[in-house]
Formats: C-alpha cells, sequence, structure tokens
C-alpha cells in the first residue's frame, strides 16, 4: 500500500517538473522582452496578488463554487433520474430521447442572460441553474448508456432467481452504470465551475469571483484577474478530484480503475 | 422443499409447441418429456434444433406458445417464483462488482437468509467446487474454468431439486472441460438433485448422463432418447470402455438418421 502511494507520488513528477519548467519560462520570456503587464502579468505578480487579495478572491471564489456545487448536483441528480425513467418505460425514451439530443447541441451558455431574466441575477439559483443545465445531459446520456449496457443473459440470470424490475436494476444496472456515471460526473464537475463563473460575467453579485474577474478586467487589473482564474481553476480542479477520489473508492472493481 | 418422492416427475412437459412470431419459426413441436428425480439428463442435437429454447420453456424463461410444464408438480412459473431452480449458462454470468464470496451467496441474499446462515452455506460450496481461498477475488481474477465453478456454486447454493444448465462447459478447452466433467459428477451424486443439461458434444453427454435426449432440428423436435448404462461412479477410464464408444455411437446414429446432418463444426464438437 505504502509502496503504492510511494509509485503514485512518482508519477506526478513529471508533470510537476513541466509546471516548475513552464512558470519560469514564462517569468523569464516576460522580463527577456520586456511584455506589458496588462498583455500578460508575470507568475509572481499574480502569486503577489493571490495572496494580498486573499480576502476578497477566495470568499469570492468559495461563494461561485457553492453555485457549481448546486448546480452539479441538481443536474447530475436529473440526469440520473430521467436516465432511468427512459431505460425502464421505452416509450419515454423515444418521445424524449430526440428532444435530448437536439437539445444537447444547443449552446446553452447562450442561455445565460435568460437564465438571469428568469432568476434573481443576483441570486446564487440562477447560476446553479445554468450550471445544473450543463451537467444535465452529459451525465443523462452517459447513464442511458450505463443502464442499457447490461447483458441480456445478466437479466435472464435474475429471472430466473424470480427478480422484478425494481431489484435487477438495484443489484444489475446500476452496478453496471456507476463506471458511466462516475465517468459523465468527471465531465460534470469541470462544465459546472465553467457554467457558474460564464453565468456570473453577464451579471451577478459583487461578491462573485465571475463578476470579480471581469470588473478587474474591465479596469485593466490583468493581475487581480489572473490571480482569480487562478483561484476557479484551482476550485475546479478540488471539485474533479474529488468526483475521482469517489469514482476509486465506489467503482475499484471496474476495468478502468483496476490495479492488478 | 420438493416432493421428489421418486413416482412424481420433476419435470414434466406435455405437447410443447413454442413459435416465434418473427420469421414465423418454429423451435419445439410437440414436445413431450418427462425427467424423474435424481436424473442426469442431456439434451443433444445440432444448432437449431430448440434445445436451449427447451431448457428456457422449462425455466419459465421462454413461454410455450401451446402445451404445459410443470417443474416440482406445479406450473412453471409458479416453480420460478418460488426458486425451484438453478440455473449455469455458457457464459458465468458473474458480476464484476461483486466477489466470489458474494456472486456465489447473490440467490441467498435474495432468499433473505442471514449473514451467519450465508457465511455457513458459502463454506460448503467453496469446498464442493474447490475454490476454498479465492473467496475474496473479483472474477475477472479467475480463468474461465474456476468462473464456471463460481457459476456453478451459485446456482447450487440454494440446493435446487432441479439444475438446469446451457452448454455450461462449451466455452472451455478440452482438458479444463473434461476436469469439470468429473467435478460436476461428483457434486451431482453428493447432491442427488435433478440435472438438464444441454450439450453439442456427445461424448459429453454420455460421460455424464443418466439418458441423453436426442433432438432434431426445424421444427426441433425429440427424435429419440437413450439409456446410458454405464456404472458410476464414472472416472477417467470410462472414457476408454468400449460401451462407452458403443453408446457414442448409437448417440450419433441417432443425429444423423434425422435426415439432418450435423453443421461441419458440430461434427468436430462430437467427436
Amino acid at each position: 500500500m505504502t509502496r503504492n502511494l510511494g509509485r503514485r507520488a512518482l508519477e506526478w513528477v513529471p508533470a510537476l517538473v513541466v509546471l516548475v519548467a513552464a512558470l519560469a519560462l514564462w517569468q523569464g520570456l516576460i522580463a527577456a522582452f520586456h511584455v506589458q503587464q496588462f498583455l500578460l502579468p508575470k507568475p509572481t505578480a499574480i502569486a503577489k496578488s493571490l495572496w494580498d487579495d486573499r480576502h476578497t478572491l477566495w470568499p469570492a471564489g468559495w461563494y461561485t463554487f457553492e453555485e457549481a456545487l448546486g448546480g452539479f448536483a441538481a443536474g447530475s441528480a436529473l440526469g440520473i433520474l430521467v436516465a432511468t425513467a427512459i431505460a425502464r418505460f421505452r416509450a419515454v425514451g423515444s418521445a424524449l430521447m430526440p428532444i435530448a439530443i437536439a437539445a444537447n447541441a444547443v449552446p446553452i451558455i447562450a442561455f445565460a442572460p435568460i437564465f438571469d431574466a428568469w432568476f434573481n441575477p443576483l441570486s446564487q439559483e440562477s447560476k446553479m441553474a445554468i450550471a445544473g443545465v450543463l451537467c444535465f445531459f452529459p451525465v443523462m446520456v452517459n447513464t442511458l448508456r450505463g443502464l442499457t449496457s447490461v447483458r441480456p443473459q445478466q437479466i435472464e440470470l435474475m429471472r430466473a432467481y424470480a427478480s422484478g424490475e425494481l431489484e435487477i436494476y438495484r443489484r444489475v444496472r446500476f452496478p453496471t452504470a456507476l463506471p458511466y456515471i462516475f465517468t459523465a460526473l468527471k465531465v460534470a464537475s469541470v462544465l459546472a465551475m465553467i457554467g457558474a463563473i460564464v453565468g456570473e460575467y453577464f451579471g451577478g453579485a459583487f461578491n462573485a469571483l465571475g463578476v470579480l474577474i471581469r470588473s478587474d478586467a474591465q479596469v485593466l487589473d490583468f493581475v487581480t484577474a489572473w490571480a482569480g482564474i487562478v483561484v476557479a481553476s484551482v476550485l475546479g480542479i478540488a471539485l474533479y478530484l474529488t468526483v475521482a477520489i469517489a469514482e476509486r473508492i465506489v467503482v475499484r472493481w471496474a476495468p478502468a480503475t483496476r490495479e492488478s | 422443499m420438493t416432493s421428489a418422492n421418486g413416482t412424481q416427475a420433476v419435470v414434466d412437459i406435455k405437447g410443447v409447441t413454442k413459435s416465434f412470431a418473427r420469421g414465423n419459426v418454429t423451435a419445439l413441436q410437440d414436445i413431450d418429456l418427462q425427467l424423474h428425480a435424481g436424473e442426469f439428463v442431456s439434451l443433444i442435437g445440432p444448432s437449431g434444433c430448440g434445445k436451449s429454447t427447451l431448457l428456457r420453456v422449462i425455466g419459465d424463461l421462454v413461454e410455450p406458445t401451446h402445451g404445459d410444464v410443470t417443474v416440482n408438480g406445479k406450473p412453471a412459473h409458479k416453480a420460478r417464483i418460488d426458486r425451484d431452480y438453478g440455473i449455469v449458462f455458457q457464459d458465468p454470468v458473474l458480476f464484476d462488482w461483486r466477489t466470489v464470496a458474494k456472486n456465489i451467496a447473490l440467490p441467498l441474499e435474495m432468499l433473505g437468509w442471514d449473514r451467519e446462515r450465508r457465511r455457513r452455506r458459502l463454506k460448503e460450496m467453496l469446498e464442493l467446487v474447490e475454490l476454498t481461498g479465492f473467496e475474496d477475488h473479483h472474477p475477472w481474477q479467475l480463468s474461465g474454468g474456476m468462473q464456471q465453478r463460481v457459476s456453478i456454486a451459485r446456482a447450487l447454493s440454494f440446493e435446487p431439486a432441479l439444475l438446469l444448465m446451457d452448454e455450461p462447459f462449451g466455452a472451455l478447452d478440452e482438458m479444463t472441460r473434461e476436469r469439470l466433467n468429473l467435478e460436476l459428477l461428483s457434486i451431482w451424486q453428493q447432491l442427488r438433485s435433478t440435472v438438464v443439461f444441454v450439450t453439442h458434444s456427445i461424448s459429453e453427454a454420455v460421460f455424464l448422463s443418466t439418458r441423453v435426449v436426442v433432438m432434431s432440428p426445424r421444427p426441433g423436435r425429440i427424435a429419440g432418447s437413450i439409456a446410458i448404462d454405464l456404472p458410476y461412479p464414472r472416472t477417467v477410464e470410462t472414457r476408454e470402455d468400449p460401451h462407452f464408444f458403443e453408446l457414442v455411437t448409437q448417440v450419433r446414429e441417432l443425429l444423423r438418421s434425422r435426415g439432418e446432418h450435423l453443421l461441419p463444426e458440430e461434427e468436430a464438437a462430437a467427436r
């Protein structure tokens, strides 16, 4: 186990080296070519802003993260529920799927100003709605694929043991779908943060990260804008990693997470 | 739990016909067959003779178009709901997210057995199929033969009076298959359940069975039935017994006499 952890840690080393090298190159090139601060600030300047403005940046980040989290939870839950209904009742599927596929092609971000009109644009709920809609489709489509990828003989076996639909769902369909669901949740975790931030670009509370990044950029305070982007990235990655770790724990048996 | 009083048939099939609407195919026609307690009956025949369909009709997984099927003296549907039989497919159909132990105990969970009772039965089943020590493995960590033994243990875990097997060793290599044949016989002799065994291997059918039922295709019907009077316990030497060869020849001739010749790959499998 410890050796395993050690090996895992070792796998991170190349990525870390590349990251540090890229930051150093960034810093060096800006100094060498005298790049203007508003075009691209130095990493050290961004780091300084991250520390100096920590009392506005991180609370703003958290505020936006709550929106992303709310949208992620609601959108994903709804996606799983709708997929379950479609998998269970074929008629629901043939009625909904064409519409869902068409809707999936719509650039949902374009609806952000409209959601602001539906909900109070200063409320967190309006951003949760955008994040939620973004999360809904990948989760629904993947869950449905998982629920329907059960082998016919598995169903036959369960029927031989007098199982009803509910028991087959609980014991076979849902576990089969779990790896698909987690793949979708990872995609959705990233989309949720994007949805919340982009939603805030169209207007939101003053203490929201998206609003902060936009207003900083408008007053040419690009260093703080960059610091805001870093905060957004860190929180987005944190959400993604949480889902990835949950996946490792829950679906240890799935081919993708197998260790031996 | 069952009325295995010797006189009553465990499986009673009367005038069963099964046609599939799509393609207007008659899979089974006028099948009459009785299985008595403790019998080991193989259904053999070329592809399309309906042997797997007949097995599924017994298990109430396919509904006959006409005719009646009773299992343990009750309608096949009632028998399925009462969980009167265990079933093994060619594919082991194990659940990857369950360990070997939990795969075997699946029917026991569904029957609502408590943890302690499950644990005791599990121990017996692991010994029976010689998988003690593998209970915490996952199916994908086992060889094909071991997976099929898990599947057999699961089917037998709740001691059903009837075991339905649909070409259980068809996907295994010859050596594994012959070893599992021996193991299956020893299990059957310990448990004394009734077995319906679908196969397209003549030698396997003769080696295992008390009776071989030969089926012919299009439409699927019973061509004849041959009692296998080789003594038990059957061993590796049984396969070299002249009488074994006589019986194999009898089955093969019955298969041929039905006008429908075996397809080349079945010819090979039958040897």
